[in-house]
C-alpha cells in the first residue's frame, strides 16, 4: 500500500521538487537570498533556481568544505545563503566548516540536507543520511527542521528562510503524501498534533508521519485512539507538547527514518524521562547501515512501515496496561 | 620464476570485451531502473587495458592475495563498470550483475567493501581513493609486499580538497608504485566542467604537486596499456595519465550530453538502439 493511503492522503510530488519550487519563490521574494550547490542541482532541484536566477545561484563544484565556507562568508558579507547538497556529504566533507564558520559563528545561513533517509534508495548507503539528525544535533545553535509535506516543506523554507539564525533543512527523494491543508500553520519549534486520541501518542516527523496517520487508521479499527504528532523541529524540540501528551495519553511511539541512536526519539525521551515518564517504543534504524535497494523494499526490511509503527503502539500499551 | 599474474588478451579480444562490458553496463543499469551509465562508459577501454592487457596483477580465485595490485575506483558511481569488470575478470557470476541495486544484493550502487570480491574500497563520496592508495603502498612496504596500487578518478572529482592533499603527500612519500588514472572526459553532474568549475591547467597542477604526468586517448586500449608500462619506469614520483575520454563513449545519444547523468535507460526503443551502437562500434 502507498504511503498515507490508508489514512487517505492525497498523493504529491517527491519533496525534493516541493523545495525546489519553494526555494524559488524564496529568492524571487527576497533579493538577499543565494543559492550554493555541490554539483547536485538536478538532484536537490536547486536547478530550477539556477534557470531563472543564475546571478544568485553558485556551483562550488565537488568540494563540500568549500562550498560550505563560501556559503557562510557570503551571510557574513549580509546575504542569506541556502547551502545545498545531500545531508551526507555536507556533514561528512563539510562538518568542522559547518561547526566553525556557521554554528559557532551562528551565522545566518540555511543548508539544505537533501536526501535525508534510506529513501533515495538504490545509491545505497554511501549516499544516504542515516545520521544526519544526530549530527546537526552536535551543532548546538541550528535548528533543525523536517518537514512532512508538500504544505509544510514550502512554509519550512520560508520560515528558515524569515528566521534569523543557522538553519538545517531535511529534504528527501520520495513523495510525501499531502497531510494539511495549503492555510496550515508552520512555525518552527510548535509541533502539530496532526490527529486527536488520547490512549497512547505516536510522535512522527519526515515520512513517518503519513505512516503514522496510516498506523493510527489501523489502530482506530480496535478502537485504540492515537493521537499523532508531527515533530517538524528537532530543534528547539516542542517540550509542551511533547509532555502534554505523555501526561494525556500515558504512553508514546516515535517514528523516524534515521538511526535510532541520537535521533528525534532519543531527544523526545529525554523530555519524557525529566518531564513525565511514561512507557515509550521507538521505529527507527537499529545499528546498522541500509544497502541500496528499492525504497519500499527498504522500508519494508528495515522496519520503518506503518505495520512496524501499529506493532510499537500494542507494544506500547501492553506496557501501559502493566504500569496503570 | 613466479608466474605472471597478468591477464593479457589479444588485441581482437580486448576490443570485444569492452564492448560485453558496455552491454552489461547497459543491462543491468537498465534492470535496476538507475545508476550511472555515461560515466561507466567513459571508463570502459581504461579499465579493459588495467585488467586484461597484462597490467594488473591478481587472482579472482584468491582475491585478498597479499602481493596483488589495487584497483581502486574512487569515482564509485561507475560501480556497474567495476562490477562488469570483476565479473568478467572472473570474481564472481556474471548472473549477480543482473541484480545491481537491488535490496539484499552484493551488488551496491556504490561499491561496498566486503560485499564482492574484488571491491578494494567502499566509494561513492568522491575525492578518497588516492588518500587509501597511498595507506596501501605505505603498508606495503611495511609489511614487505611490493605491488602496484592503480586509482580511477574523475576530473568533477578533482574539484575535491582531499585530492589535492592525498597529491601533496603522495609525492611526499615519493609513491612511484601510485598510478592515478584520469578520467578527463570534461563534464561532471551540472555540466561541463570548465562552466561549472574549471580545472584548467590541470597538468601543470599535477606536476606542480611533484606527478609525472602522461596523456593518452582514454578509448585507444593500445595506447593505454603503453603509456601504463611506460609510467611503470618512472622511479621517486607518483604517476597521472590523464585520459582524454568521452563520457558516456559508445551510444552517440548519450555522449556528451550531461544530462544522461546518474541515469539509465528505459525508453525499450532507445535501449535497442544504445545496443544496436554498440554491437556494430
Ligand atoms: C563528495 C561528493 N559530492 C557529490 C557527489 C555527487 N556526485 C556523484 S557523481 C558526481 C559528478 C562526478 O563527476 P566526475 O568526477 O567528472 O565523474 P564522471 O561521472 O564524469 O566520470 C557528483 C557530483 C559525490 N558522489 N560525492
Ligand atoms: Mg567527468
Amino acid at each position: 500500500m502507498r504511503l498515507g493511503e490508508r489514512a487517505g492522503l492525497k498523493e504529491s510530488k517527491p519533496l525534493r521538487d516541493i523545495f525546489g519550487d519553494a526555494l524559488l519563490e524564496v529568492v524571487e521574494n527576497n533579493p538577499k537570498v543565494v543559492v550554493l550547490d555541490g554539483d547536485l542541482g538536478n538532484s536537490t532541484k536547486t536547478e530550477l533556481t539556477r534557470k531563472a536566477f543564475p546571478e544568485r545561484s553558485f556551483n562550488i563544484g565537488i568540494a563540500e568544505s568549500n562550498l560550505v565556507c563560501i556559503g557562510a562568508g557570503m551571510a557574513g558579507a549580509g546575504l542569506i545563503p541556502w547551502i545545498t547538497s545531500f545531508s551526507s556529504f555536507l556533514l561528512c566533507n563539510g562538518y568542522d566548516q559547518i561547526r566553525l564558520s556557521v554554528a559557532i559563528s551562528n551565522l545566518n545561513a540555511k543548508i539544505l540536507g537533501s536526501h535525508g533517509g534510506i529513501t533515495l534508495g538504490k545509491d545505497g548507503p554511501t549516499q544516504m543520511g542515516i545520521e544526519d539528525l544526530a549530527l546537526v544535533g552536535g551543532l548546538p545553535t541550528v535548528v533543525i527542521l523536517v518537514p512532512s509535506d508538500p504544505v509544510t516543506m514550502h512554509k519550512a523554507v520560508k520560515a528558515a528562510t524569515d528566521h534569523v539564525g543557522p538553519v538545517w533543512l531535511r529534504s528527501s527523494r520520495i513523495a510525501m503524501p499531502y497531510i494539511y491543508p495549503q492555510d496550515q500553520e508552520f512555525i518552527i519549534g510548535k509541533a502539530i498534533t496532526t490527529r486527536e486520541g488520547n490512549d497512547l501518542t505516536i510522535i512522527a516527523n519526515g515520512m513517518m508521519v503519513a505512516a503514522a496517520l496510516d498506523a493510527a487508521v489501523a489502530l482506530q479499527e480496535d478502537g485504540i485512539q492515537a493521537r499523532v504528532i508531527d515533530l517538524h523541529t528537532l530543534r528547539p524540540i516542542d517540550r509542551e507538547a511533547i509532555t502534554k501528551a505523555a501526561k494525556e495519553t500515558g504512553a508514546i511511539v516515535t517514528a523516524e527514518e534515521h538511526l535510532l541512536h541520537g535521533g528525534m526519539g532519543s531527544n523526545v525521551a529525554r523530555v519524557v524521562a525529566e518531564n513525565c515518564p511514561v512507557p515509550m517504543r521507538f521505529v527507527g534504524l537499529a545499528d546498522t547501515y541500509v544497502e541500496s535497494g528499492d525504497p519500499d523494499d527498504l522500508l519494508e526490511k528495515y522496519h520503518l512501515t506503518s505495520s512496524d509503527i501499529e506493532a510499537k503502539a500494542r507494544e506500547v500499551l501492553a506496557a501501559k496496561g502493566e504500569t496503570a | 620464476m613466479e608466474k605472471d599474474e597478468t591477464t593479457k588478451l589479444p588485441q581482437e579480444e580486448l576490443t570485444e570485451i569492452a564492448k560485453i562490458l558496455r552491454l552489461d553496463i547497459l543491462k543491468a543499469t537498465t534492470r535496476a531502473g538507475s545508476g550511472h551509465l555515461s560515466s561507466s562508459f567513459s571508463s570502459v577501454e581504461l579499465l579493459t587495458a588495467l585488467f586484461f592487457n597484462g597490467i594488473l596483477r591478481y587472482r579472482p580465485d584468491e582475491p585478498l592475495w597479499p602481493k596483488r595490485d589495487r584497483f581502486i575506483m574512487s569515482k564509485g558511481h561507475a560501480a556497474p563498470l567495476l562490477y562488469a569488470v570483476l565479473a568478467k575478470a572472473g570474481y564472481f557470476p556474471k548472473e549477480e550483475l543482473w541484480r545491481l541495486r537491488e535490496a539484499g544484493s552484493p551488488v551496491q550502487g556504490h561499491p561496498i567493501l566486503g560485499k564482492m570480491p574484488g571491491v578494494e574500497a567502499t566509494t561513492g563520496s568522491l575525492g578518497q581513493g588516492i588518500s587509501l592508495g597511498i595507506g596501501h603502498i605505505l603498508g606495503g612496504r611495511i609489511t614487505g609486499k611490493k605491488y602496484r596500487v592503480y586509482v580511477l578518478i574523475g576530473d568533477g572529482e578533482c574539484q575535491a580538497g582531499q585530492i589535492w592533499e592525498s597529491a601533496m603527500a603522495a609525492s611526499h612519500f615519493k609513491t612511484h608504485e601510485l598510478m592515478v588514472i584520469l578520467d578527463y572526459n570534461k563534464f561532471q553532474e551540472m555540466g561541463p566542467v570548465s562552466r561549472e568549475m574549471g580545472l584548467e591547467p590541470l597538468i601543470d597542477k599535477w606536476q606542480s604537486f611533484g606527478w609525472y604526468t602522461a596523456e593518452v586517448d582514454g578509448h585507444d586500449i593500445g595506447a593505454v596499456t603503453k603509456k601504463i608500462h611506460s609510467l611503470q619506469e618512472i622511479k621517486d614520483q607518483p604517476t597521472i595519465l590523464v585520459a582524454h575520454t568521452v563520457k558516456g563513449k559508445g551510444v552517440s545519444f548519450v555522449e556528451q550530453d550531461y544530462t544522461w547523468h546518474g541515469r539509465a535507460i528505459k525508453d525499450p526503443e532507445q535501449y535497442k538502439a544504445a545496443e544496436k551502437e554498440i554491437l556494430c562500434g
